[in-house]
């Protein structure tokens, strides 16, 4: 076992994570701890841009783009958050030109904007140009920028290693603690790939930016490496996950890869189309049709093909047809999602329409965290010296369904917060006590899992999760479907206790890792599940097919998840009888839903037309 | 083992994808094990649509979960998983089955020139210090300007194609002059250097050309081609290099 110190430790290496270090470095003794090189991070396959009210193309100002955020997000938005979102937007897509970024240009040389879902001028007028790109691989730009700069800044990354476990002064998830005391994050636990060692990193401030936790899907636009395990860290150790249920549905995946493909493509001019060839977004979002936020897009293309106007021989699949634009402009703005459709399916999309489905794209949800990007523990308590920023935390900026280009967007905004919030909290605060062995927790999981001398495969406990959560859980959901998800959940988490790996060596042990990576992910299908199953409302990327109307009178709060042992309390904070109330029992621990309040300024909520 | 591709059986029903059986013959080497690498075969069904990683992983997953490689984004944008297959460097993620004749055992080895750490994993650190040698971020003087720095589309376009780089060593494990020397920067960090000597916006150039006009440095290229054919983004890399070969003579520093 090897110990480190740290002033600030930064959890996770794609754009919140790099963008957080690029600050506090400059301010403390940072170290970045990654299960990836930093530019393998999935904030690279982020394409089409990054949305800021720049106004260089067209009127515009940040509060239409706050409006629409919180509109967006089906009104479940912290609109003091959106606002922060939409206001430093603007100097954050100025700080990645200064510190080198490539954007695509205006004639007269100022960064160029183009069209994207949901960003409308005056509140939902028309379509507007806001979103800052480089061709359609902006998050590959953002992602190589921020690593540039971290090797002028010299900062200092432990690549390949795993994050295994948060440790904390006091067990949150027995201990009952009194309102307003102190509870301090005071290290994390990892393994280094490479050599399979136990390394402890103590640190006064830790910020997790470990991103999403999209393999709890079968198809999705996520790498394999999105396991959730900075939120499965945190609900274990008694932090609160908060809404879980809301997990966006990318509108055009390729057709049974679930690749992604850029929304740009409708910004840049591309339709939908179903097999009779209608552009079918006419009927669901008149005004602005293939540019309606993505929850509606991907709803309308899975009601098409429910229908029975799918594409294809077997009918499962609507048309993203790029065929009536030039093919010079397809190059320049389009290249990279042209070349997935020629290399994946052997379209060529200059004269064929390519066949698309919705793909499990981003969780809305995660760990709490106010506006600082300090975690919070339950509704209004933060745990001191932790923070969280980018897909694995829940601002929450996004509400119940995020628009295109925000999450580019978010990442840079609240990395930035987080990193400046985590150096300036450790310039005063001091190291505390880690307790005896630090590492006993991580070492028995890792022990017990790689001596299992015989069981079950972790990749058919895994495919058996991503099938019914794909089945049960995705753009259409009842309360039958949810709880045969969950039952299925249950069995393979009973499973999963008997899984073992056949690598049982030290080096570069990935066949282990794959297995503790579903453990995270099984833990966050059921949370996600457990939070769909309580909320009998559809709102934004949640659609309950027996619940079909958004109910503001008794669901406008975040959903806020607890994993408690058996013994403790049914009441969370934020309970309220008959709606966030729910318990669900496992073997050892159960799930406890309380509430939050949704913040809100100036927008009231509206019915949400498009 | 040969592969045979059901072509023969009856017209596969609408939307049925055909399946084929496949053989992969990977190179295997775990210290742990053994100091010897091994070659070692594995036959799997296949998809017509399936590429080299859907094969591997058909092997981790249900053969033999100590097969060891890197993947993340598994649609080539990452650049984890980079390797040499059929005797080329490609990624894993990137390249169809259908396309590198699965009637013979397709061969699959670590990128050549950099240490083997296990099966198809190599140590990418000196790739990586090569990268940063070359001062991989833009060098300005003076203020920060209050907004954006302008540049036109055309400066723009001048360093476009080598932004597309993923750091993936496609090219530079193709580069036979890197294999026999290892203190050569290699095409990919000459890629990442034109990159920011051909921005309008970045005052480093003559810094960076004086850098790469070491005797490891660009002029230890022979111009084989090797880097431009591996690189799974369609970089251009020989033009880069020559283009940045042209700037050493014409520029002066």
């Amino acid at each position: 076992m090897q110990t480190h110190q740290y002033d600030v430790v930064i959890v996770g290496a794609g754009g919140a994570g790099m963008r957080a270090a690029l600050e506090s470095s400059k301010e403390a003794r940072t170290a970045v701890i990654s299960k990836l090189y930093p530019t393998r991070s999935h904030t690279g396959a982020a394409q089409g841009g990054m949305a800021a009210a720049l106004a260089n193309v067209e009127d515009d100002n940040w509060e239409w783009h706050t409006f629409d955020t919180v509109k967006g997000g089906d009104y479940l938005v912290d609109q003091d958050a959106a606002e922060i979102l939409a206001k430093e937007a603007i100097e954050s897509v100025l700080d990645l030109e200064r510190m080198g970024l490539p954007f695509n240009r205006t004639p007269e040389g100022k960064i160029d904007q183009r069209r994207f879902g949901g960003h409308t001028r005056d509140h939902g007028q028309s379509a507007v140009r806001r979103a800052c790109y480089a061709a359609d691989r902006t998050g590959h730009m953002i992602l190589q920028t921020l690593y540039q700069n971290c090797v002028k800044q010299d900062v200092e990354f432990f690549n390949e290693f795993y994050v295994l476990d948060l440790i904390t002064d006091h067990d949150l998830t027995t201990e009952e603690i009194a309102d307003g005391e102190e509870v301090n994050a005071t290290g994390v636990v990892a393994y280094d790939l490479a050599t399979g060692e136990i390394h402890v990193f103590q640190a006064k401030a830790i910020i997790f930016a470990t991103g999403g936790a999209g393999k709890i899907f079968k198809t999705t636009s996520n790498a394999h490496t999105l396991t959730g395990d900075g939120m499965a860290l945190a609900y274990r150790r008694g932090l609160p996950l908060e809404d879980m249920e809301f997990f966006q549905f990318h509108p055009t995946g390729l057709a049974g890869l679930g690749i992604l493909l850029s929304e740009a493509a409708r910004g840049e001019g591309g339709i939908l189309r179903n097999s009779e060839g209608e552009r079918f977004m006419e009927r669901y979002a008149p005004t602005i049709k293939d540019l309606a936020p993505r929850d509606i897009v991907a709803r309308s293309m899975a009601n098409e093909v429910r229908e029975g106007r799918g594409a294809g021989p077997n009918k499962d699949y609507v048309l993203l047809d790029l065929t009536h634009l030039e093919p010079a402009h397809i190059d320049a703005k389009l290249p990279d999602i042209t070349e997935f459709a020629r290399t994946y399916l052997g379209i060529e999309p200059y004269t064929e329409p390519v066949p698309v489905y919705p793909t499990a794209h981003y969780a809305m949800g995660g760990v709490p965290t106010n506006i600082q990007g300090e975690v919070l523990r339950d509704g209004v308590n933060v745990v001191k010296g932790l923070y969280a920023a980018g897909e694995v935390a829940c601002v929450s900026v996004h509400g119940s369904n995020r628009l295109g280009t925000n999450s580019l967007l978010d990442i840079n905004v609240f990395g930035k917060r987080s990193g400046r919030a985590a150096a300036e909290y450790s310039k005063t605060a001091s190291f505390h006590d880690l307790p005896e062995d630090p590492t006993v927790r991580v070492v028995a999981q890792l022990d017990e899992m790689r001596n299992r001398p015989d069981g079950e495969r972790v990749a058919d406990i895994r495919k058996a999760l991503q099938d019914t959560m794909d089945l049960n859980a995705q753009v259409f959901r009842t309360g039958d479907s949810l709880n045969a998800a969950l039952a299925d959940i249950r069995e393979l988490q009973k499973r999963y206790r008997n899984a073992s790996v056949q690598d049982k060596g030290k080096l570069f042990n990935t066949d282990l890792l794959e297995a503790i990576e579903l453990g995270f992910l099984l833990d966050i299908a059921e949370v996600t599940v457990v939070a769909a199953i309580n909320r009998k409302e559809s709102r934004g990327g949640h659609y309950r097919e027996d619940y079909p109307n958004r109910d503001d009178a008794h669901y406008m709060l975040h959903t806020m998840a607890y994993r408690r042992p058996t013994a403790a309390s049914d009441e969370a904070e934020g309970h309220v009888e008959g709606y966030f109330d729910h318990v669900e029992e496992f073997d050892g621990y159960k799930v406890v839903l309380g509430s939050k309040p949704v913040i809100q300024t100036r927008y009231e909520p509206m019915e949400r037309k498009y | 083992m040969t592969a045979t591709l059901e072509a023969a059986a009856p017209t596969p029903a609408a939307g049925e994808i055909p399946s084929f059986t496949v053989t992969l013959r990977i190179r295997r080497f775990n210290p742990e094990v053994s100091e010897e690498a091994t070659w070692q075969d594995f036959t799997v069904e296949a998809h017509g649509t399936d590429r080299i990683l859907d094969a591997l992983h058909k092997i981790k997953w249900d053969e033999d979960g100590s097969l060891t490689f890197r993947r993340s984004c598994a649609h080539g944008v990452c650049g984890s998983d980079a390797m040499r297959i059929n005797g080329r460097n490609r990624l894993a993620c990137k390249t169809l089955l259908k396309d590198v004749n699965p009637e013979k055992p397709i061969t699959v080895e670590p990128i050549k020139g950099l240490p083997v750490v296990k099966d198809l994993v190599v140590d990418m650190e000196p790739f990586f210090a090569s990268y940063r040698e070359i001062m991989p971020f833009l060098i300005t003087s003076g203020n920060e300007p209050s907004k954006e720095r302008y540049q036109s589309p055309e400066d723009r376009a001048k360093f476009d194609d080598t932004t597309k780089c993923i750091l993936c060593a496609a090219c530079t494990s193709s580069c036979p002059v890197f294999w026999t020397d290892g203190q050569y920067f290699g095409p990919a960090a000459i890629v990442n250097a034109h990159r920011f000597i051909f921005d309008s916006r970045d005052e480093g150039g003559s810094q960076r050309l004086e850098i790469l006009n070491d005797k490891e440095g660009v002029w230890r290229c022979r111009t084989t081609f090797n880097c431009t054919e591996a690189c799974p983004r369609g970089i251009e890399v020989t033009k880069a290099i020559q283009e940045v070969k042209r700037a050493m003579i014409t520029r002066a520093f």
